[in-house]
């Protein structure tokens, strides 16, 4: 079954890091992603760049409406997601606990819905 | 149908005695909560046709696993439609699965409850669906008990078994590792069902007997399917508060306060019961908080009168019990058995360090025990004052007309009543 792990942190911790904590930090969760990866756990992921870059995109009618930043103001931020292949949620809890920002930030563990059958 | 009432009365018993084990292992079996219930039903259906006739089998819950899950595979079969994740329950053509052992029935009453407490559900969906499985309470005495509307409380249900199903909330034990943790969340859901039975959060009885002890059942199966420390510690509690339900009360529904209590009402035989659990208890390192909380309910237990209490020993228990959970409502206990230890004054000095905390300053138990102090200390209208401030916070019948009498006893009756 698939899981996904969306990483949310607050941004001001990580500008707070210094070069070194920030480094230590990226080889980290390229660690981690080899080890979910030799234990057949990890299907796929990506960090994210900083909410700054966010632009957001809305169709209205034939009017699409663009605006700079996320749709919703949120106190900690999307950094990155994981697509985690896991028996059940214990699993799955258990792989993103061991992701490092869930030391300080939050992960949010879904399931995926497979999208029905095409017509 | 054939009727016999002696049979009929056994299978009631039956029923009453191991319809929630049936239940759990059929849950296992065709991984269905939904399709688990409706096999019940049908099983001790089944019984009631066929028993009078054939008499009771020698091992009626594996008969009526057995007809359960002859019953929900033809469920299954019957919608083919069904989703793709029921097929694998199958059977192949011809194979006869075996009956579950006792161990295994055990095993999964030990699944039911962990999946039911598991804390990926809210707090209140655990609540609402371990005393509708695990203790059989129907959806409408679910409602009753916790003052809620039924349809919130099948909502809530339904929710959460489609998390269950949705999320892949898997029907086992948690692993050694993740045991104590997770057990945690299940001795949560026990206390709080007990605590919901013992003072429910409004209206105007104190206690509502029946959830009180369903928590009590519960953890007597929890303690003779998994011997750990706080499960024991737990029972032990409950049976020592519970022990003195019929003095905390008199016969208007008002509160009797510990110190007051006629102790001859309490219950001497379910104290024993308790100060044996509470042993077994203690056998087992480290003490954790409920066998801490058990001790110090054991301590007050054991005082004949409220002047032998052993405030030294309480004192001494609630230290260990704030360097595990420094919590503000730990620390105010403590001060009120340090001020009973020493003086009221040096209780009041605590509460005034407390006085801090903002969850303390909208407790109405704080400004009790800061009112209390101040009577025993004979600062009147600091006392009086404080009672004011304590009634104003509490919306319980019984509460608000016991703080209002201790009001009156100062000499000016209470504005909120």
């Amino acid at each position: 079954m698939k899981y996904v792990a969306l990483v949310y942190y607050q941004e001001s911790i990580i500008n707070g890091m210094t070069e070194q904590e920030w480094h230590a930090l990226n080889q980290e969760c390229l660690a981690g992603v080899e080890k979910l990866t030799d234990q057949g756990k990890y299907v796929a992921g990506q960090a994210l760049q900083s909410i700054d870059t966010a632009t957001t995109v809305r169709l209205r009618g034939d009017e699409v409406l663009i605006s700079d930043g996320p749709f919703a103001e949120t106190k900690e931020q999307l950094a990155g997601f994981y697509l985690l292949e896991a028996h059940d949620l214990n699993e799955a809890l258990q792989l993103a606990s061991r992701i490092p920002p869930a030391r300080f930030g939050t992960i949010e563990v879904r399931p995926v819905r497979e999208l029905p059958p095409k017509d | 149908m054939p009727s016999n009432p002696v049979i009929s009365t056994q299978i009631d018993v039956i029923y009453q005695q191991q319809s929630r084990r049936v239940l759990a292992t059929l849950i296992r079996l065709l991984g269905s909560f939904d399709l688990a219930e409706e096999a019940l039903q049908e099983a001790f259906a089944a019984a009631l046709r066929q028993w009078p006739a054939e008499g009771i089998p020698d091992n009626p819950t594996a008969w009526l696993i057995k007809a359960g899950q002859r019953r929900g595979i033809d469920q299954i079969r019957k919608k083919q439609t069904a989703r793709s994740y029921l097929q694998h329950l199958l059977p192949e053509e011809g194979e006869e699965t075996p009956a579950p052992d006792e161990r295994s029935i055990d095993d999964d009453q030990l699944r039911l409850i962990f999946t039911c407490c598991h804390p990926g559900l809210g707090m209140e969906a655990q609540l609402a669906l371990t005393l509708r499985e695990m203790c059989g309470l129907t959806t409408e005495q679910v409602a009753n008990a916790l003052l809620q509307k039924s349809t919130t409380i099948a909502q809530r249900i339904v929710r959460a078994k489609r998390k269950i199903l949705e999320a892949n909330i898997p029907y086992e034990v948690p692993e050694h590792r993740e045991l104590s943790g997770r057990l945690q969340s299940v001795l949560q859901v026990v206390y709080l069902m007990f605590n919901e039975g013992y003072s429910a959060s409004e209206g105007n009885t104190v206690m509502n007997i029946s959830l009180a002890s369903e928590a009590i059942r519960l953890a007597h199966v929890l303690a003779a399917l998994l011997p750990e420390g706080e499960v024991f510690g737990l029972l032990a509690l409950m049976l020592l508060h519970d022990a003195r339900r019929h003095a905390r009360q008199d016969v208007d529904g008002d509160l009797i306060t510990l110190e007051e209590q006629d102790r001859n009402l309490w219950d001497r035989d379910q104290i024993d019961a308790g100060i044996q659990w509470l042993m077994d208890a203690l056998q087992h390192s480290p003490t954790g908080t409920y066998t801490l909380q058990a001790s110090i309910a054991a301590v007050h237990a054991q005082a004949r009168q409220a002047e032998d209490t052993d405030w030294v020993r309480i004192v001494r228990l609630y230290d260990a019990l704030f360097e595990q959970t420094p919590s503000p409502v730990i620390a105010l206990n403590r001060a009120v058995a340090i001020a009973m230890r020493d003086t009221p004054e040096h209780g009041l000095k605590l509460l005034e360090q407390l006085s801090g905390h903002k969850a303390m300053q909208n407790y109405y138990l704080f400004h009790a025990a800061r009112a209390d102090l101040y009577r025993r200390s004979g600062q009147m209208d600091a006392a009086r004052f404080a009672f004011e401030r304590a009634l104003a916070l509490t919306q319980q019948g019984p509460e608000k007309r016991f703080l209002s009498r201790r009001l009156a006893e100062l000499g000016c009756s209470g504005k909120n009543r």
